[in-house]
């Protein structure tokens, strides 16, 4: 709290990012955990919460007439425009948010004092919902060509992995050892999935400290251990997830990559998927592009693809098919790895696993990847999404883009999915709110020190509480029978990704489908559940009221009012009766006709006032500019509107129709 | 003329059809006068596929050895490919799918040979009357009449035998406006609003010429449309500057003195070959394999279709919302008021009308805004995105409208009667159909083609019961509301459906459809089961109940 000068502010305007022409005033309060602005106005009081966590950058921008703007980017993807009446109450609010946005010691998050008033037990319960030696179990694990390893108890091998590690049986612990210490921050060869059908696996690694020459023994009987535990096939691939040039330069730094002539057996594959400072500033690139003010067509397409942030995605995509192929029809064990191993190798890992096991696509099962791919195998969370205060080259979008792979595959494969594409949205949002505690630190290691477990909730248990709201309608459980292992178009079907405005859009409601399908169809599902438990009542009344009459008996039956009609919430009306500003021209309109001659140049360039005063008639009618504001203030959603073409604008400055 | 003299190789054996995302299939092919047929000699999975010569866009031949490939590019944008073993029957057969699919006389189109295999229930030719369509306005209000002035097309040869036009002004006044608008094409009723009393209408361009020519009986005709202290905007889509220049041509715009209750708006629209050349861009980057992500968006950015779509739609939507949102009238027009204008206003009436977002409604309003409003479907769809023909007359004008309602259709898909099916079908009848209904240019030429008695109407196959629930979409709940559609970029996609169709696999999307059936239809089985037990026990229980009465 001793980081709040000011907690409460009042007359503040919360503009609309798209037009600077709505905006709604209120009060703006900062709390320990959370920025909140409550609108003025005695009936709904509209209350906009923002975690600081979210925040991901504060900017205050020059100071105008009506005041102090300040423009608050959440990692969300919520953008925030305020404007402060007070430089000074602005500055204050400015300095203490830098300071509540950036935690210094995870005691600070959120996640300490959120309680969601579940005793003890349940938090427990709660965290034993995604279980992972069960995960490794259902696969088929341990078995006679794969054992859990204790090398790691104590985290005395490498402290980024987890205590229990799978690994090949014949993996001697002298063997991992000895290959851990050939690999960068010893993060030795060890399973991430493995296929019953037919022995084939993934493994993950990090990138060999092989430099231009070096060799190790152990490692390369690592491989080999992993090569035998599949006898169907001789070879394995070694995947290395980085573009070539990337590699070779690690090799002067003492690292590289493997070496096809040391290791007997191995096929070695690049899959040129860039790093994460390019990712983060090709991110960055693309929300430029969805903050835009009114982009045209091609503005907004050129930017997308001038972003690259599509072919990322495909690229991450491209390594997870040739995974996932190698093991489901080459029957092909493959070792993955990129340069520490817990960017790119936990995507690529985790996109080969759904593309290969439907239990993945599952509501459970997707969190157990998670789990198992992201968490347990140290993908530095804390530092990605900077959830303590560090070093911003740090942060990058590594798993938004694997989370965007999951939406991509789910557009492709429409009943493919348990879940549906809000069940990604929240993933993805408490993966930087720091609510839950599941996401904290860098490492197993980290949280078992912090005693995650007992201070804090787990995320899978709210979701798994909640999952009616995360159904897929569409969802077919015999789809794995049917089709098995997704096969998306390898060939290179560049149309088949496209922009997610429900992800970097989410806050524009406007731009989206006015009316949800799956809402829709959830709505109807529940129905016609309704409807059958009502059929079994009337079945029952029936056949009882049949039995009375038989027997003469004229004993009433109670009457059970079970009208259950169900208003379908499809049409979400309000926003269809909302239009967007499709032209500044209407809003100046004259009433008569400006020009006497036929002279429209000088005619139809009028200024804001010159309109209003001269038409009484038309001003009393409506406001011109209202006229039009109106129309799309209704909704509350209105943020989504088409940007005004002159939105930016100041009202008084004269507007030039288009003539 | 005989069809055989163009067939010089009737049959084909032992060729070979490739498809994408289908295994290559050896069979027989066939020539006839109207169709290409090729069926597989399979036994267990015999297919047949049946192919329009009509529909053929471009056709492209080669050869290795002797073995002769043809290349079949359709205006539905489907490409196949035939192995044909010989090369003189090769070279014959792509001879005559040439001389077969660019036939010059509509007199030889399949339409005129077409016998139906159903029962017409409903004649398509009749289901559509302005008549019929008159009365229900008339009675909302009595300042509109139909007038016949044009019964022999004489006074407008695009504008159909009836037109509605405001009462206060007669036929006299009317042939005089008709000679002050290009083509003859007075301003006419498109669309009354019943909310408001507010009214569309459309028109062409005024022939002010350079001198700024006026003509007092169309003022007196745009201006008896709006009461006292009402206004109304008049839609230009055109530039500013093209209008401008349009002056030279003897064409223009009307001087606002002249209208003082009027406003213009100039709303630019582009038209003509800038849009076929589009689509032949997008198709080309559609069909294109082999470049990465980064090529793939950057030819759809520069087919340039989408913003076409936006504009079209944004023109539409500011049509609607001047109507419902402004409380004014609106006056639509461009040059010749047959490509653009069409768009716009019916787009509007899509926005404002929920009838219109019905099947009936829909397909009326393509008879009414499209077909008898003077779309030159024959000009405008005589080839595809695969032509080199280059026609300055041809464009994808109504495809370009299709792609807007599925644009609305995708971002209210509870809203509309129709599914995505439908639109496309509309779009694959437009440029090869075995239908009468878009032949011809104007209701002119199709009275003298005797296309009523001599070919049958798309609209009679569509409307048979078992045909219109292939077009429903399950989704649909009456949404009696207006409609404003998001032209955002982030909100317009490129329409898969058309563009994708055949270079997609689609049985995942399918897969979907289906079970979005199911989940509706398992839902209305239950429904109406729990009706008729509602129904029973509340009967039996009242009996009941008389029965303790007694």
């Amino acid at each position: 709290m001793e980081h709040i000068r000011m907690p409460k502010v009042e007359n503040v305007r919360l503009l609309d990012r798209l037009s600077s022409r709505k905006a709604a005033v209120g009060t703006l309060y900062l709390t320990a955990t959370h920025v909140i602005f409550v609108e003025n106005g005695s009936e709904t009081r509209k209350e906009t919460w923002v975690l600081h966590s979210q925040i991901s950058s504060i900017e205050k921008q020059a100071t105008t007439a009506t005041g102090c703007p300040l423009l608050i980017r959440c990692k969300n993807f919520q953008v925030i425009q305020l404007v402060i009446p007070q430089e000074r109450d602005c500055h204050d609010v400015y300095i203490s948010l830098i300071r509540l946005a950036r935690p210094v010691k995870y005691e600070e998050l959120y996640c300490f004092s959120f309680n969601p008033k579940l005793d003890k037990e349940e938090r427990e319960k709660g965290w034993k919902l995604v279980n992972l030696s069960e995960e490794y179990n259902r696969m088929g694990i341990p078995n006679s060509y794969w054992q859990i390893s204790d090398v790691n108890r104590e985290y005395g091998v490498c402290d980024s992995y987890p205590t229990e590690v799978y690994v090949p049986k014949s993996a001697t612990a002298h063997i991992i050892v000895g290959s851990s210490k050939f690999r960068s921050r010893r993060r030795f060869p060890a399973l991430s999935y493995y296929c019953k059908d037919n022995n084939a696996s993934i493994c993950r690694s990090s990138q060999p400290l092989s430099g231009f020459s070096a060799r190790c023994l152990e490692d390369e009987q690592m491989l080999q251990a992993i090569r035998k535990a599949n006898p169907g096939s001789d070879f394995i691939y070694v995947v290395d997830t980085r573009p070539k040039l990337n590699a070779m330069a690690n090799r002067a730094a003492g690292k590289g990559y493997e070496n096809e002539d040391n290791y007997s057996n191995i096929k070695f594959q690049f899959i040129g998927i860039e790093n994460i400072h390019v990712m983060r500033n090709s991110l960055q690139k693309m929300l430029e592009v969805c903050e835009m003010k009114s982009p045209s067509m091609s503005d907004f397409l050129w930017g997308l693809e001038n972003s690259g942030w599509l072919k990322h995605i495909k690229a991450i995509m491209d390594a997870g098919i040739f995974i996932a192929k190698a093991v489901a029809e080459e029957g092909v064990s493959v070792l993955v790895h990129c340069s520490d191993g817990w960017d790119r190798t936990a995507q690529v890992c985790s996109v080969a696993s759904l593309l290969l096991d439907p239990h993945y696509r599952t509501m459970k099962g997707f969190m157990v990847l998670i789990e198992k791919d992201w968490v347990s195998f140290g993908h530095k969370f804390n530092h990605r999404y900077g959830n303590l205060d560090g070093d911003p080259k740090e942060i990058s979008p590594v798993i938004d883009q694997f989370i965007e792979c999951v939406w991509q595959l789910m557009e492709q494969f429409p009943c493919a999915f348990e879940f549906n594409e809000r069940f990604l949205i929240h993933i993805q949002h408490h993966i930087y709110s720091c609510q839950f505690g599941n996401f904290l630190c860098n490492s197993q290691k980290e949280r078992r020190e912090l005693k995650i477990q007992e201070r804090t909730y787990s995320l899978w248990a709210h979701l798994w509480k909640n999952r009616a709201d995360y159904l897929n309608p569409l969802y077919r459980p015999d789809h794995r029978q049917i089709w098995g292992t997704l096969h998306p178009q390898m060939a290179p079907c560049n149309f088949l990704y496209k922009f997610w405005s429900g992800m970097y859009n989410r806050f524009e409601k406007g731009l989206h489908p006015r009316q949800s399908v799956t809402d829709y169809l959830m709505a109807v599902k529940e129905e016609t559940q309704q409807l059958e438990e009502e059929l079994a009542v009337l079945g029952e009344r029936l056949a009882n009221l049949q039995k009375l009459q038989l027997n003469g008996n004229k004993v009433k039956s109670k009457q059970q009012d079970r009208s259950k009609e169900l208003a379908l919430s499809a049409s979400s009306n309000s926003l269809a009766n909302t239009p967007q500003e499709y032209s500044n021209d209407l809003k100046s309109f004259p009433s008569r006709s400006p020009s006497q001659g036929d002279e429209e140049d000088s005619a139809l360039i009028l200024t804001q006032d010159n309109l209003k005063s001269s038409d009484p008639d038309l001003s009393a009618n409506s406001d011109q500019e209202s006229g039009v504001e109106d129309l799309s203030c209704r909704s509350p959603s209105a943020g989504g509107c088409l940007p005004s073409e002159d939105s930016g604008k100041d009202s008084d400055e004269a507007v030039c129709l288009a003539v | 003329m005989e069809f055989a003299e163009l067939i010089k190789t009737p049959r084909a054996d032992n060729v070979v059809l490739h498809r994408p995302f289908e295994p290559a299939v050896e069979g027989t092919l066939c020539l006839t006068g109207h169709h290409l047929i090729f069926s597989s000699r399979r036994q267990d999975n015999a297919e047949e596929l049946w192919l329009l010569h009509s529909n053929i866009d471009s056709i492209e031949k080669r050869f290795v050895g002797s073995l002769g490939t043809i290349v079949i590019k359709c205006k539905d944008l489907r490409i196949i490919q035939l192995d044909i073993p010989g090369m003189e029957e090769c070279l014959n057969i792509a001879s005559s799918i040439e001389a077969l699919s660019t036939l010059d006389s509509v007199t030889l189109m399949y339409p005129f040979f077409y016998r139906p295999m159903f029962e017409i229930v409903e004649d398509g030719w009749s289901a559509f009357l302005p008549e019929k369509e008159f009365e229900f306005l008339n009675a909302l209000t009595d300042e509109w009449r139909l007038t016949y002035i044009n019964k022999d097309f004489s006074i407008c040869p695009s504008y159909p035998p009836v037109v509605t036009v405001p009462k206060s002004i007669d036929d006299e006044t009317l042939q005089k406006v008709a000679v002050f608008r290009h083509g003859g094409r007075f301003p006419v009723l498109s669309y009354y609003h019943k909310k408001n009393g507010m009214v569309m209408m459309r028109t062409s361009q005024p022939l002010t010429g350079t001198n700024g020519k006026r003509c007092k009986d169309d003022e007196k005709l745009i201006n008896s449309t709006l009461g006292p202290g009402r206004r109304g905007y008049i839609i230009d889509t055109r530039s500013l500057s093209a209008a401008q220049q349009a002056r030279a041509k003897g064409g223009g715009f009307g001087v606002e003195v002249y209208y003082p209750q009027w406003r213009r708006i100039h709303k630019s629209v582009e038209r003509f070959n800038i849009l076929q050349e589009s689509l032949i861009k997008l198709v080309e980057a559609c069909n294109d394999q082999s470049h990465n992500m980064d090529r793939w968006l950057s030819k759809l950015e520069a087919s340039n279709w989408l913003t076409h779509v936006k504009e079209i739609l944004t023109a539409g939507c500011l049509a609607a919302q001047c109507i419902d949102r402004e409380d004014a009238s609106v006056l639509v027009h461009g040059t010749e008021g047959t490509d653009s204008t069409l768009q716009i206003t019916s787009l509007a009436q899509i926005i404002l009308d929920p009838d219109c977002r019905t099947i009936r409604g829909f397909e009326s309003l393509i008879v009414r805004e499209w077909l008898q409003a003077g779309h030159p479907f024959q000009q405008r769809c005589a080839q595809s995105a695969y032509s080199n023909s280059k026609q300055k007359w041809e464009a994808p004008v109504f495809l370009l409208f299709l792609d807007c309602v599925w644009q609305m259709l995708h971002q209210f898909p509870c809203s509309f009667e129709f599914n995505e099916h439908f639109l496309v079908t509309l779009f694959e009848h437009a440029y090869a159909s075995q239908f009468g209904t878009f032949l011809g240019n104007n209701e002119n030429e199709r009275s003298k083609l005797k296309l009523p008695q001599k070919t049958m109407s798309l609209w009679s196959w569509v409307n048979q019961p078992e045909e219109l629930k292939n077009f429903k979409n399950p989704l649909f709940e009456a949404n009696s509301l207006v409609i404003w559609p998001s032209v955002a970029p982030q909100s317009l996609q490129l329409w898969e459906g058309v563009f994708l169709r055949w270079n997609r696999p689609s049985k995942f999307l399918d897969e979907a459809q289906e079970e979005m059936r199911k989940i509706i239809s398992d839902n209305r089985v239950l429904q109406e089961k729990v009706n008729y037990l509602r129904r029973k026990v509340a009967h039996m229980e009242t009996n009941d109940e008389m029965q303790e009465d007694l």
